[in-house]
């Protein structure tokens, strides 16, 4: 059994996302430590992007101060695997948009992931209708054309490491089908139209629209944007597979004084929630 | 599956948040449904012909042409476009396929300010609500043009994320987008940015190369040599290289801004600079892009706003790459010089824009010969441009 359905045993699960790099890269560190060891399930550790068109300000500015300290893709695969010698045991998704994975070299961006010891990608401008190259060069040991043909290639080992496919809630009955078909590891399900960032209220109809994603597949279906605390979370954790927490981790532990500290109780405050929502539903 | 093909060659396609996805094939849809609709077309070709003042004259530069000796040039006049730039075509076309699509409100990105002046104008005039993001550094140089659209009805949102520039304008427009998508359309008006947008700018700025081609055929019986256009997104040399790419006897040449120079790193010259451009993804479209090694968005510079942009359409990678189009860049210096000669020796005052195709007409006419004819397009007016202008001159 892979990281990602381990995760899912117990469910639902707690996912937040924190980007590498901010405040400064050993401070991040050691909040995605702090979070992996208090209660988060899965991690989505953050790449950061000069124009990150999905994000709000709040993971924008956070971006842009791990832009100005210098962080990489480099530095945050070394991230990762400092985690992995730290003994955090639990799923990492590297987040982040596509052209800096293009820059590093898509093949060698995969490559080094698996060997970082990362367990997945979520790649927000890179709907399905764009994500043939990167999926197929996840897809291990496959072969593309005949030795003979200018297509020929040999994939590297991809290993299985899936492609997170995303939701929304202005996806049509036939998008879902097809983007949730051969879906691996978990969906996205993006919960409001708009940006990353924490809103008053749960989104109307959000349950519905679990249950029309759930019609095209069986693996676990998460939720994102907009969620912001551990009520929120409770309400959403009782309809979903998981819950997505982004901006209101990167605010609340970015702005204290003690990060780490801050992490630990965060991650806590809503792992709690979440069990709690499984056990009332 | 999209109807029309997405991409020119490897470049183009939809690198956009699945959010969007949706609204991408609806436009499509309705663009696509625009084309063979009568109705729409006889109310595009009416505002055009009645409102917008088309079709836009092709002037003979007499004095420009004596001065340097060489090729006869001639000036597409779009600068003579109602709201004094091409960007009208694209925004009153893509206006009427929102009226179509029953959506009532707009959002656009402006640079220069002339796409956002264009915008509001279509807004005002179809009953349409509008808002322009503009970078707050672009507010600064460009300041009538943001009297303009408020005076036009338009809000104007200032940008002060990343350069405050066009790039972040953009970005800001595409948040905006994804929020309200569900009545809201994104009037991108550059021929950039995700498919169908590249096709479909494309297609409402064909109109100058379609009129350009017709005119100088009456003018001097027979094709020009070389047409040139300035390339910021690229809209209006698509524009005018759409009448001309299937006459394989004329060159087309593209004109990037050069900033302070190629070598100073200050530019805009995606084409110009094989250290810093390369393939990649930007605003929903896979292009060529200034950018760092580790695939961060460069700063660009121009002293023209609308040619400030770190990516160019990707129709213009094709043709570059194909060899069917050439790409060179003028510098800040050499636009303002020509800026100067245009008013001298034309009595046309250009956008510091078209001053950059301008530069290039210079560099080129005197090297041809008396019976070669340049096509320049003049894709807009200076008067946005006089405070920018003053401001060089003083230092």
């Amino acid at each position: 059994m892979n990281r990602i359905e381990n995760a899912f045993k117990n469910k639902p699960i707690f996912m937040p996302y924190f980007p590498l790099g901010y405040p400064n890269l050993e401070t991040s560190i050691d909040v995605i430590e702090a979070l992996a060891k208090n209660g988060a399930d899965l991690i989505e550790v953050g790449l950061s992007f000069s124009d990150p068109l999905a994000d709000g300000p709040v993971i924008q500015q956070a971006t842009q101060v791990a832009l100005e300290n210098g962080i990489t893709i480099k530095k945050c695969l070394g991230a990762v695997k400092e985690l992995r010698k730290r003994d955090v045991t639990i799923p990492l998704i590297l987040m982040g948009y596509y052209n800096p994975m293009l820059a590093y070299g898509l093949e060698k961006f995969v490559r080094d992931a698996k060997d970082a010891g990362a367990d997945g990608f979520i790649i927000p401008d890179l709907p399905a209708e764009e994500s043939a190259e990167f999926e197929n060069i996840l897809n291990a040991g496959r072969v593309d054309g005949d030795a003979l043909s200018p297509s020929y290639r040999k994939v590297p080992e991809g290993g299985d490491l899936p492609l997170i496919r995303m939701l929304a809630p202005t996806s049509s009955a036939e998008r879902m089908e097809k983007v949730a078909r051969n879906a691996k590891g978990f969906i996205y399900l993006v919960s409001v139209t708009g940006i990353t960032g924490e809103r008053k209220a749960i989104a109307e109809g959000l349950s519905d629209l679990i249950a029309k994603v759930r019609k095209h597949t069986d693996i676990p279906v998460c939720v994102g944007f907009g969620i912001g605390t551990p009520e929120q979370a409770k309400e959403v954790g009782a309809m979903a597979d998981g819950v997505i927490v982004g901006t209101a981790c990167v605010r609340t532990i970015g702005s204290s004084k003690n990060p780490v500290e801050v992490a630990k109780e965060f991650a806590a405050e809503f792992n709690s929630a979440l069990r709690g929502s499984k056990n009332n539903a | 599956m999209t109807i029309l093909n997405p991409k020119f060659g490897k470049y183009g396609g939809q690198f956009v948040p699945e959010t969007l996805m949706p609204a991408l094939i609806e436009l499509e849809e309705a663009f696509v449904k625009s084309k063979t609709d009568v109705e729409f077309q006889k109310e595009f070709n009416k505002l055009m012909a009645t409102f917008v003042g088309r079709p836009t004259p092709l002037t003979y530069a007499k004095r420009l042409s004596e001065k340097l000796g060489g090729a006869q040039i001639y000036l597409k006049r779009e600068d003579l476009a109602h709201t004094g730039a091409h960007k009208i075509n694209n925004a009153l076309g893509q206006a009427l396929l929102v009226k179509r699509m029953g959506k009532k409100r707009i959002v656009a990105e402006t640079g220069a300010g002339q796409h956002g002046v264009a915008s509001a104008t279509a807004a005002a005039l179809l009953g349409l609500e509008c808002v322009v993001y503009m970078g707050s550094v672009d507010i600064a140089r460009q300041e009538p043009n943001v009297f303009r659209m408020k005076l036009l009805g338009a809000e104007v949102k200032p940008v002060n994320s990343g350069t405050k520039t066009l790039k972040d304008a953009i970005n800001e427009a595409i948040r905006d987008w994804v929020t309200n998508v569900r009545d809201t359309h994104y009037l991108l008006g550059s021929a950039l940015g995700p498919h169908p947008y590249p096709t479909i700018v494309r297609e409402f700025q064909s109109v100058i190369g379609t009129e350009a081609r017709e005119q100088i055929m009456m003018e001097v019986g027979r094709l020009p040599d070389t047409v040139i256009a300035c390339v910021g997104g690229g809209s209006n040399a698509i524009g005018v290289f759409s009448g001309f790419v299937d006459d394989e006897s004329v060159e087309l040449i593209g004109v990037e801004a050069g900033g302070s120079g190629i070598d100073s790193g200050k530019h805009a010259a995606r084409f110009g600079d094989a250290t810093k451009a390369r393939v990649g993804v930007i605003h929903g479209t896979q292009t060529y892009v200034l950018q760092d090694a580790d695939g961060q968005i460069a700063e660009t510079h121009s002293v023209s706003a609308g040619l400030d942009y770190a990516a160019v359409g990707p129709e213009h990678a094709m043709l570059r790459d194909n060899e069917r189009a050439f790409y060179t860049s003028a510098t800040d210096v050499e636009a303002l010089d020509a800026f100067h000669t245009l008013c001298h020796t034309e009595g046309i005052i250009p956008a510091l824009e078209s001053s950059h195709a301008v530069a290039e007409v210079i560099k080129r006419a005197s090297r041809m010969r008396k019976d070669q004819v340049i096509l320049v397009n003049l894709s807009g007016r200076g008067d946005k441009d006089l405070n920018t202008v003053i401001k060089e001159l003083g230092d």
